[in-house]
């Protein structure tokens, strides 16, 4: 038995159902369809009126939640794709980040976005906006890089009084599996080593994880060893696990698949060169996605965001340096 | 129409009236900080839509509502304090005047994008029936400019599409800041809308008219109370005076403001009270007195009260403290 990252999705969402009558989820096709991707399979069937379909209204949806949040809810919005969240930019940022410093009022939502790159996804279907939410005060910003976090993490999420983005990478939906669902969990704030290294520390999160650990591996046959951290969450951002690392390594490249201008790289780097300057063996380094629209066609795409090639050319750099 | 609901909806009004003619001159005096927008010629609409209103109910009340806000059980104080910034208002300094408010008492509190709030109204409208709760509706206004939104279409469909308990108040003052109607919807009547959301629709042609306005508003607030959907009503008034303290409104035309639709809320139902001999004018005067007290008093505790302090300030925008990102070291 295997359980993939994105079924480990739904069955977070079955059991946050089954066990807090003041969940609901409500998003597009999510009812007897089951979701864009299936996030939501057969949940109306198993949790009548409290799966529910919305017109195409990102605005509302998340207005909405945050009403139903101040009476006590505890929604779970699904946003067909991360992309269609600038609709409801303004309630997320604006009224549900706001409230509760605002008015003390708590307003526990859930938005979940399917984030991130997949061949042929395109300009409008691919979008990492991780950084751009956390920059806001007043959200928590989840980032899961494996299907045992993608499950406690959503699972913590519904349980968090404030408002949680929580950044699904579809890429990983299908190609991550794990034997079980977890029985355990680290707590969202730390991050995780993902692998141990000694030669170089590559900080990054979701999808880039893994083409990190792939980079990792393909280093590890000429004797390079790579440490890499996987954040889970960006905001909070682990800033001391980031920091031991880097005392280990003296070197470090954040890995990030959104773009290039400012954002969760740039914090890394910042924070690192604030921090731990005197950790630092030689200039910190970032990569990102090329600074363009996200591309169609395969070939593009695969170019445009970092991989494991390009990040194994990048460590090699660091290690020049 | 009892003469005690008019006189009720009457004496609200005049305590808003009174209270924003003091915050206007605070504002002059620079004694509050950010803007003053006042309700003032929209206060009969105002306080009929919190008139529908019972305890339960949820309200959304905008810039233009502090009629609306004292009728559904703001206090004034606590309405002052925010003007003038008492540590102990409601919002305790972290945001201000219009923007006040008690979520989980029902009244929510505005931000500054137009028809934002409409969504969240019905999102406590959803949970309510969520979990079986039958029997309270919604309230929330804003004026005409606000309609123009992408928000406000998404909201209305989607209350029209969940059939909720939901009215909506549109106050027609002509004006969108200085923009004026021809520039902000062609639609022979905003009020046609409700046909194109498959929702009631109310018109309020004279919204200066306490009477009407509680009549149309109340009936409009018994439809959706009944199970009949969301309801619009379309309320036609002018505005009198500028967006906010800080705008003379020099573009309206005087035509407007000499056309019977720019008299005053308060005066035509002075001007009734005394014609129907609804009161005296020793009474009246008594009123006025009254609420004029009420205000100084309010004004008085609220500038004895401390404000803001920065030392003490938690900072702190998460409710849960321990998922804090905590990093906001700057040089020293």
């Amino acid at each position: 038995m295997s359980i993939t990252y994105l079924e480990a999705i739904r069955e977070a969402q079955a059991r946050a159902l089954a066990e807090d009558p003041r969940v609901y989820i409500y998003g597009q096709d999510v009812g007897a369809f089951g979701g864009a991707f299936k996030a939501t399979k057969n949940l109306a069937l198993e949790y009548p009126g409290r799966v529910i379909d919305a017109p195409i209204s990102e605005d509302a949806i998340v207005g909405s939640a945050i009403g139903a949040a101040i009476e006590g809810m505890r929604p779970i919005i699904e946003m067909q794709f991360a992309d269609f969240s600038t609709v409801a930019f303004n309630q997320i940022v604006n009224n549900a980040a706001t409230l509760y410093w605002r008015t003390e009022t708590k307003c526990p939502i859930v938005v979940r976005l399917p984030s991130g790159g997949t061949p042929g996804g395109g300009p409008f279907h691919s979008q990492c906006l991780e950084g751009l939410y956390a920059t806001y005060p007043g959200l928590i910003v989840m980032t899961p890089a494996t299907v045992e976090d993608a499950y406690s993490m959503l699972l913590e999420a519904v349980q968090i009084d404030d408002p949680v983005i929580f950044c699904e990478h579809k890429y990983l939906y299908y190609h991550l599996k794990a034997e079980a669902l977890p029985t355990e969990a680290m707590p969202t704030g730390k991050a995780r080593i993902a692998r141990a290294g000694r030669d170089a520390t590559v900080v990054t999160y979701s999808a880039m994880v893994h083409e990190s650990l792939a980079m990792a591996d393909e280093l590890a046959l000429e004797g390079i060893e790579v440490e890499v951290v996987d954040l889970r969450s960006i905001k909070p951002l682990d800033t001391d696990t980031v920091l031991a690392s880097v005392a280990r390594t003296g070197r470090m490249l954040a890995v990030g698949e959104a773009w290039p201008w400012g954002g969760v790289t740039a914090e890394i780097v910042a924070r690192v060169a604030c921090e731990g300057y005197n950790l630092l063996d030689a200039a910190p380094m970032r990569l990102n996605a090329k600074d363009t629209p996200v591309p169609f066609h395969p070939n593009l795409w695969g170019t445009h965001r970092p991989t494991a090639r390009t990040i194994a050319r990048a460590v090699r750099e660091l290690l020049r340096r | 129409m009892t003469r005690e609901r008019f006189l009720t909806a009457y004496r609200w009004m005049l305590l808003a009236r009174i209270s924003e003619e003091k915050y206007a001159s605070l504002y002059r005096a620079g004694k509050i900080y950010g803007g003053v927008f006042l309700g003032k010629g929209q206060e009969a609409v105002s306080v009929a839509t919190a008139m529908t209103l019972r305890k339960g109910d949820i309200y959304g009340p905008l810039i233009r509502d502090q009629a609306g806000r004292l009728a559904f059980g703001e206090s004034l104080l606590d309405a002052t304090r925010t003007y003038l910034g008492s540590r102990h208002g409601p919002m305790r300094g972290r945001d201000g005047n219009v923007h006040r408010g008690k979520p989980r008492e029902g009244c929510m509190a505005m931000i500054s994008h137009l028809g934002a709030m409409i969504s969240v109204v019905s999102g406590a409208l959803m949970a309510r029936r969520a979990r079986g709760e039958t029997g309270n509706i919604g309230a929330v206004s804003l004026g005409e400019g606000g309609t123009s939104t992408g928000a406000f279409h998404e909201a209305v469909n989607q209350a029209a599409v969940e059939k909720l308990p939901l009215l909506i108040v549109v106050t027609n003052n002509q004006f969108a800041y200085s923009t004026p109607t021809t520039r902000q919807f062609a639609c022979r009547n905003l009020v046609d809308r409700a046909i194109g959301y498959g929702i009631e629709g109310h018109l309020l042609e004279r919204g200066n008219n306490l009477n009407e306005a509680l009549e149309v508003i109340g009936r409009a607030g018994d439809r959706a109370r009944a199970g009949h959907g969301p309801q619009l009503v379309v309320a036609s008034i002018l505005r009198l005076g500028g967006h906010g303290e800080h705008d003379d409104g020099h573009y309206v035309p005087d035509e407007m403001k000499m056309a019977k639709a720019g008299a005053d809320c308060m005066k035509l139902a002075e001007h009734e009270i005394l014609a129907e001999g609804l009161a005296t004018p020793q009474e009246m005067e008594q009123w006025r007195a009254s609420a004029l007290l009420q205000v100084e008093e309010a004004v008085a505790a609220a500038q004895r009260e401390p404000a803001p302090d920065p030392d003490t300030e938690a900072w702190q925008a998460l409710s849960t403290p321990h998922l804090t990102d905590g990093y906001e070291r700057s040089p020293v």
